[in-house]
């Protein structure tokens, strides 16, 4: 295991001016401002916040997973790492973890995916791109599925070995660990709270997670 | 090889995109040493459905590419299985590079001054090939780097290893399923600077066959059964 690095947030939840829990197995999407941060908190443990972005502004440009490990040089993201779109600009920063370590290159489950990945039998369980799907034909928002990419899932452990090995490893996160970004630009924030029963991504056991939401002005 | 129903030499700095038919092998080339081609896969008959590279990691257990995997689709179809590599490390991770790359790493070359000796990278690239399928920004999803090797340490940093590729490397990809294949081949983007990189790609297509049931891809890992097994659901 690498070095954790662990930054804590100065912000107080009495201070947000927006406070939602997403149920297990739920989704969420929400506009986040330019310069407002947003907290994902994990309120049980071991669990995995599969989560894209759009600039608000024009939704043809998303997060980027690889635009992001490239630019930053390096596979994990946490404190430090700016999300990048698929122009290869900054959308958030992220400034404050205390998980340590958040993946990007698992992606998303789907019930397609899950066929592959365990049995064809699995078609019929809830997953995080159905989730995704319907959030954004919620919205109203003019997004597809041909909008839905590489995302992030915040909490998650896949280790890369230096051998080009992917593992999916226990969680390093537990109850009320949280990771928190501030927008660089208007940004749509799409979240799955991961329904996953196949695998240990979320420990067998959906859990809820929290979000928070600062205004700009109580950055210092 | 047999004889190739299709030969081309994609020259660097250059894209391509083809329809290919089920069940054609596709080999690669280089040429020279030294080669990058940035790839993109679309089942040609729903473009919506396209290659997912965390799905084909994750599924694959892997976070580089080789011969055995196959490149899956968001739908759990199979776009192409690898069924030769003398490389071993095909990159699935770097993603593609983009105008400021290139000019930061080889500096500025218009066409004006060089005519079709100008840089040219692989996003502008990827833009305009789509464009002729009637595609765009939306469609360009994370891609794969046919013959270059980027690994991770214990800390997750990312080395590209300039020395990965001989002259003559050469990867051949089944399609499972009507593919439309789009091609840049221009710099991987975590290229050192210097001098922007030309290594011309030979690409042959010939006729193949359904992988049997000895098939190496199919029997790779059990994923890859089930993938081959969906991808048959779209031909009943």
């Amino acid at each position: 295991m690498s070095t954790l690095n662990y930054i804590e947030s100065p912000l107080d939840p009495v201070d947000a001016v927006y406070r939602h829990v997403i149920p297990a197995g739920d989704g969420w999407m929400h506009l986040i401002k330019q310069g407002q941060t947003l907290r994902i908190l994990d309120l049980e443990g071991n669990q995995a916040a599969d989560t894209l972005f759009f600039n608000a502004d024009d939704l043809s440009e998303r997060y980027s997973a690889q635009d992001t490990i490239r630019e930053q040089g390096a596979i994990y993201l946490t404190s430090g790492t700016r999300l990048m779109s698929n122009l290869c600009r900054p959308m958030l920063t992220i400034t404050a973890d205390t998980c340590g370590r958040h993946d990007t290159l698992g992606g998303a489950c789907a019930a397609e995916s899950n066929m592959v990945r365990y049995a064809l039998e699995k078609r019929f369980m809830h997953a995080c791109r159905d989730t995704f799907l319907l959030q954004i034909a919620l919205s109203g928002l003019p997004l597809t599925k041909r909008d839905l990419s590489h995302n992030i899932n915040f909490f998650m452990n896949v280790p890369v070995t230096p051998e080009g090995g992917l593992q999916f490893a226990d969680g390093v996160s537990e109850a009320g660990k949280y990771v928190e970004m501030r927008a660089d630009m208007n940004v749509h924030c799409l979240i799955s709270n991961c329904p996953q029963l196949n695998n240990p991504c979320n420990a067998y056991n959906p859990t809820p997670v929290e979000v928070l939401i600062w205004d700009a002005d109580l950055h210092s | 090889m047999s004889t190739p129903l299709y030969e081309e030499s994609i020259p660097g700095g250059a894209m391509w995109s083809m329809l290919i038919p089920r069940h054609r092998l596709v080999r690669l080339t280089a040429l020279e040493a030294g080669a990058n081609l940035s790839a993109l896969l679309y089942n040609a008959r729903n473009p919506l459905d396209r290659i997912n590279v965390p799905d084909t990691l994750k599924a694959l257990h892997t976070a580089k590419l080789t011969r055995g995997h196959i490149l899956m689709s968001d739908m759990g179809c199979a776009l192409a299985s690898i069924v030769d590599d003398t490389l071993g490390w095909h990159d699935p991770l770097g993603g593609h590079s983009t105008a400021a790359h290139v000019r930061e790493a080889f500096g500025e070359h218009t066409y004006q001054d060089y005519r079709n000796d100008w840089y040219r990278n692989a996003h502008d690239n990827f833009l305009v090939e789509l464009s002729k399928h009637g595609l765009g920004l939306r469609d360009i999803v994370a891609n794969i780097n046919f013959f270059s090797k980027v690994t991770a340490d214990l800390e997750g940093r990312m080395t590209l290893d300039a020395s990965h590729c001989p002259a003559g490397a050469q990867i051949t990809l089944r399609t499972e399923m009507e593919v439309l294949l789009v091609l840049s081949n221009t710099p991987h983007p975590l290229a050192a600077a210097g001098s922007y990189p030309r290594v011309p790609v030979k690409i042959e297509i010939e006729r193949s066959e359904a992988a049997p049931e000895d098939d190496y891809c199919r029997n790779f890992r059990p994923e890859c059964a089930r993938t081959l097994a969906l991808t048959e659901r779209l031909y009943i």
